[in-house]
């Protein structure tokens, strides 16, 4: 038997196959190649949350609900993000990285993998905007989350996520302050949606591969660490795919693409802020 | 109390936790290893959030091994020191490698103790070491829970040594802990534990 919160029981691999197999039979996702050590405490997350008892009951309730399945989707997947995160990286994407495509195209591509509640993606449209190149640029975010697009497409901040945000956006000494793209109601920060107007949100899922669209830079920051490297592996070919040649690839600050197959196909640009080219198609 | 009965050389990895006060004795840990040390040690520290650089070369300064901040899915190797990333939640992956995550803080923190002890305890099973320094929060009092209930060894700094003995404490209440050591007396636990596996390696 399960006690109630964090002291319950330690749940096992043969609990989670069984429940990985209901939903890739059931609904056609397929978490076999997540990182176990993540999708485990995921998993206890939702037992938690929703009070089952054990991981048979969540499999049960999978099994006979198919209402549940966006919910179990929302929480299984991580959706904790927040703006300008590591502003030093967005400081080498505004004085290197856009300046370095502008030198060659007009306008710019550009595809949020993974785009979560839309934090990087609110960030990038700031900086464009600052650089006076918005209008020259089009954006697509995507994530596997039809409710977390839902969320994004809001675009409304809590008070306390605003003070992170804040502080990076000042480390990453951006034009004005992050206030001025927001209006306030009750606790509520609302990105002004204006400046949303060349982004389009779509539903995607990385696990199965499909390339629709190439661009000049990929954002997929923090994504990848949720998978296994099997996946890690097909989900950067998709990645490379959909890069134009000499197009960039952004991934977070402790990821790395030394031990994937598709290497020597990129070059770094700069290692400290994972920032890649594509090099070679 | 130091026993020399708990000593064995089944052990596969050291998982250390530490908040507030934790800085000198894991600097006492790490330049009192010796240099053969076989064993990997994850070191699960809570720091600034976004000052990404500067905790790892600190710490390295005194340390006997190099200290490193691994990247995601990296490889596992014996005898090597791994830091918790700032802002990373740092997991033992089953298949030897280390996963990174930026999951919800817990108890908190982000890097988390009870995130890290509880990954490795599923991992190694009753072949861990866990151990426990000075802290203000309860941060790791759960893993400690779980290190113990997979057969693992449990220390945690005595704390009336402890700067701030809230962390150990914790465990302690929670957890039968299998000795409660002075940072000397850790150090010279990890010093047998080398002796023990280099015997064990002339023998063979």
């Amino acid at each position: 038997m399960f006690s109630s919160g964090k002291n319950m029981y330690d749940i096992e691999i043969s609990d989670l196959r069984k429940l990985i197999q209901l939903v890739k039979d059931k609904y056609d996702y397929d978490f076999k190649d997540y990182a176990m050590s993540s999708f485990k405490r995921r998993i206890k997350r939702i037992i938690e949350l929703y009070k089952f008892d054990s991981v048979d009951a969540l499999v049960e309730k999978l099994t006979h609900t198919p209402s549940f399945f966006e919910e179990f989707v929302s929480e299984v997947t991580v959706n904790v993000t927040e703006m300008f995160r590591d502003p030093s990286f967005w400081v080498v994407v505004r004085d290197e990285i856009i300046p370095n495509i502008l030198s060659s195209h007009n306008k710019i591509s550009i595809w949020h993998a993974g785009c979560s509640s839309g934090e990087e993606v609110f960030s990038m449209q700031i900086l464009l905007e600052e650089m006076g190149i918005r209008d020259k640029s089009h954006t697509v975010a995507t994530d596997i989350d039809t409710a977390i697009i839902n969320r994004a497409k809001n675009a409304s901040i809590s008070q306390k996520n605003m003070e992170l945000n804040t502080s990076n956006y000042e480390r990453y000494q951006g034009k004005y302050v992050l206030d001025k793209y927001f209006s306030k109601n009750k606790d509520r920060y609302h990105f002004n949606q204006d400046i949303l107007s060349n982004v389009s949100f779509r539903k995607h899922d990385l696990v199965k591969g499909q390339v629709f669209s190439k661009f000049d830079i990929v954002l997929c920051r923090n994504v990848m660490i949720y998978f296994n490297q099997t996946l890690q592996n097909s989900v950067l070919k998709t990645l490379h795919e959909s890069l134009f040649k000499y197009g960039f690839l952004c991934i977070g600050s402790k990821e790395s693409l030394i031990w994937c197959d598709i290497s020597n196909k990129f070059s770094v640009i700069n290692n400290e802020e994972k920032i890649y080219k594509k090099s070679r198609d | 109390m130091f026993s020399y009965s708990k000593l064995s050389n089944k052990y596969k990895a050291i998982v250390i936790g530490g908040s507030a006060g934790s800085f000198q004795p894991i600097t006492q840990i790490l330049s009192g290893l010796p240099e053969s040390f076989p064993l990997p040690i994850f070191l699960c520290l809570h720091r600034l959030k976004h000052v990404r650089n500067g905790f790892v070369e600190a710490l390295s300064i005194k340390s006997v091994k190099p200290v490193l901040e691994p990247h995601d899915k990296e490889s596992i190797k014996r005898g090597n020191v791994y830091l918790a990333p700032a802002n990373y939640h740092m997991s033992v992956e089953l298949g030897n490698s280390i996963s990174l995550s930026t999951e919800e803080m817990v108890n908190n923190s982000r890097p988390s103790i009870d995130i890290t002890l509880e990954s490795a305890a599923f991992s190694y099973k009753d072949k861990l070491i866990g151990i426990l320094l000075s802290g203000a929060n309860k941060d790791g009092a759960l893993g400690m829970k779980r290190i113990k209930e997979r057969g693992g060894l449990t220390l945690v700094q005595d704390p009336e040594e402890c700067t701030i003995k809230t962390m150990p404490q914790a465990a302690l209440e929670s957890t039968e802990i299998d000795m409660s050591l002075s940072t000397k007396d850790i150090v010279k636990f990890l010093v047998e534990l080398d002796r023990l596996y280099k015997v064990k390696h002339e023998k063979i």
